[in-house]
C-alpha cells in the first residue's frame, strides 16, 4: 500500500481519484450534508495543530515532573487534558511506560487507530498491511525493520488497538539529559519513540 | 467478519518501509477525504462500528491494494447510499437529484475546534458490576461472526490474564448493525507470545488487546 503512489499508472489513478473525490465533495456541500467551512477547518487542524509535537510535550513534562508522571499513568485522558490535548480520536488515552525490563509497541492489526490528539494521523506504514501484520507475531522483526534492537533481557509489549482506548508509549529519558529543559528534551522525542519504534535521541537537541 | 482487513500474525507482505519525507498527505484529495469522512460523521447517521464495517467489506483483493485514503472512501460511498444521502447515480454523475436526506446535525466551521476537542467518548455508564477483575485468567471466545467485531482472529480460544479494567464501553458488534447502542465492561487483556503463536514464538513478547466482556469468559 505505501509504494501505491510510485506506480507506473500515477497519472492516471491519481486523476480518477481526484474526480471522484471532487465529485463526491461537491455532491455533499450541494445537498447541505457538510459545510465547506468545516472541511477546511478540518484539514487545517490535522495539517498544522495536532501531530507529535503534542506528544512530545507529554513526555518531556513526564521525564521532569515525577507528580505529573504518576498522574499520566493512573488517567492517561486527564493528564495530557491538562496540557491541553484530548478529543477526537483520543478520547480514552493510555500511556504505556517504557523499562529497563519492558519495552512497548503499539499496532492496530484491524484497522488504523492511533491517537490523533498527542501524535496527529498516522503515517502510510503504520496502517499498512506489512506493519499491522508482522507488528504481534514478530515483534523485534518490526523493530529491526526500523534500525532497533533492543538490549538483552528487555521484554517486548505488543498493544493491539482493538477498542477506542489509544495508547502512547513514554520512551525512558536517555542517559546525558540530566539538567535539560523540558523544551530541550521535547525536542528529541520523536513520533516513533512514542509509538515504540524508535528510541528518543539526544543528537536531536537544538 | 474473517476478512482482509484482520491483518495480525499474517506473512508474506515483506519488511516496514516508511516512505522518505513521510507527508502528512499525498495529494488534496486525501485531504478532502479526511475532512469529508469527518464532517460526513458529525451528521450522526451511522457509529464508528458501522463505518469500519463498511470499509472491512470491501472485497479482499480491493482492501489489500488499496491505500487507507482509498478505502476510507470507498467505505463513504458505499454508506452514504446505504443510509440513503446520495444514490449510485449521483456519485457515478456527479449531479445531485433533487431527493435528499435530511441529516440530524451539520458540523459548522465555526464548531469544528470544538467538536474535535470534544470527541465522542465511547464511555458509558455501567449497567452493572465487572465480571473480571486484574489478574484473573480468561480465556477469549472462539467465533467467526459474519458482522464487524473487534475480537482478531489471531486473539480466539486463547488464554490471558486481565491487566485493566477499562471501564463500560460501547460494544462496537451489535453497534456495527445499526442496533440500539449498548455498553459493555471493557479489559486490557495480556497473552504471552506462546500462546497466541505457539512453540516456534518469541519467548520474551507478549501482546494485549482490549476486550469486551462478551468476548471473555473465566479460564
Amino acid at each position: 500500500m505505501s509504494g501505491h503512489h510510485h506506480d507506473h499508472d500515477h497519472d492516471n489513478h491519481f486523476t480518477s481519484i481526484e474526480a471522484r473525490v471532487k465529485a463526491l465533495e461537491s455532491l455533499m456541500v450541494e445537498k447541505g450534508y457538510v459545510d465547506p467551512a468545516a472541511l477546511d477547518a478540518i484539514v487545517e487542524t490535522y495539517e498544522t495543530r495536532v501531530g507529535p509535537r503534542n506528544g512530545a510535550r507529554v513526555v518531556a513534562r513526564a521525564w521532569t515532573d515525577p507528580d505529573y508522571a504518576q498522574r499520566l499513568k493512573a488517567d492517561g485522558t486527564a493528564a495530557v487534558a491538562e496540557l491541553g490535548y484530548g478529543g477526537r480520536g483520543g478520547e480514552h488515552i493510555v500511556a504505556c511506560f517504557n523499562t529497563p525490563d519492558e519495552h512497548n509497541l503499539i499496532v492496530c492489526t484491524l484497522c488504523s487507530c492511533y491517537p490523533w490528539p498527542v501524535l496527529g494521523l498516522p503515517p502510510v506504514w503504520y496502517k499498512s498491511p506489512p506493519y499491522r501484520a508482522k507488528t504481534v507475531i514478530d515483534p523485534r522483526g518490526t523493530l529491526a525493520d526500523f534500525g532497533v534492537t533492543l538490549p538483552e533481557g528487555q521484554r517486548v509489549r505488543v498493544w493491539d488497538s482493538t477498542a477506542e482506548t489509544r495508547f502512547i508509549v513514554i520512551p525512558m529519558r536517555p542517559a546525558g539529559t540530566e539538567g535539560w529543559s523540558e523544551d530541550k528534551l521535547a525536542a528529541i522525542v520523536n513520533r516513533d519513540s512514542m509509538i515504540g519504534t524508535g528510541l528518543p535521541r539526544p543528537e536531536d537537541a537544538p | 467478519m474473517n476478512s482482509a482487513h484482520d491483518l495480525g500474525g499474517q506473512m508474506a507482505f515483506g519488511p516496514v518501509l516508511p516512505e522518505p519525507g513521510e507527508p502528512v498527505f499525498h495529494g488534496d484529495w486525501e485531504k478532502r477525504v479526511l475532512a469529508i469522512n469527518v464532517a460526513a460523521g458529525a451528521m450522526g447517521a451511522w457509529s464508528i462500528d458501522e463505518i469500519r464495517h463498511a470499509r472491512e467489506s470491501l472485497p479482499p483483493a480491493q482492501y489489500l491494494s488499496s491505500t487507507y485514503y482509498e478505502i476510507w472512501l470507498a467505505a463513504l460511498d458505499r454508506i452514504l447510499v446505504e443510509h440513503g444521502f446520495l444514490t449510485q447515480e449521483e456519485l457515478a454523475s456527479g449531479k445531485p437529484v433533487p431527493q435528499r436526506r435530511e441529516p440530524k446535525r451539520v458540523l459548522k466551521g465555526e464548531d469544528v475546534p470544538a467538536v474535535l476537542r470534544r470527541g465522542f467518548p465511547y464511555e458509558r455508564e455501567a449497567p452493572g458490576p465487572a465480571k473480571f477483575a486484574v489478574g484473573d485468567r480468561v480465556r477469549t471466545a472462539v467465533m467467526h461472526p459474519q458482522h464487524h467485531t473487534r475480537l482478531p482472529r489471531y486473539a480466539r480460544g486463547k488464554q490471558g490474564v486481565i491487566e485493566r479494567v477499562t471501564g463500560c464501553h460501547v460494544f462496537p458488534d451489535t453497534g456495527a448493525q445499526r442496533q440500539p447502542e449498548v455498553a459493555q465492561w471493557l479489559y486490557t487483556v495480556v497473552f504471552t507470545g506462546r500462546e497466541l503463536w505457539g512453540r516456534d514464538a518469541d519467548p520474551t513478547s507478549t501482546v494485549s488487546i482490549e476486550a469486551w466482556e462478551s468476548y471473555l469468559e473465566p479460564a
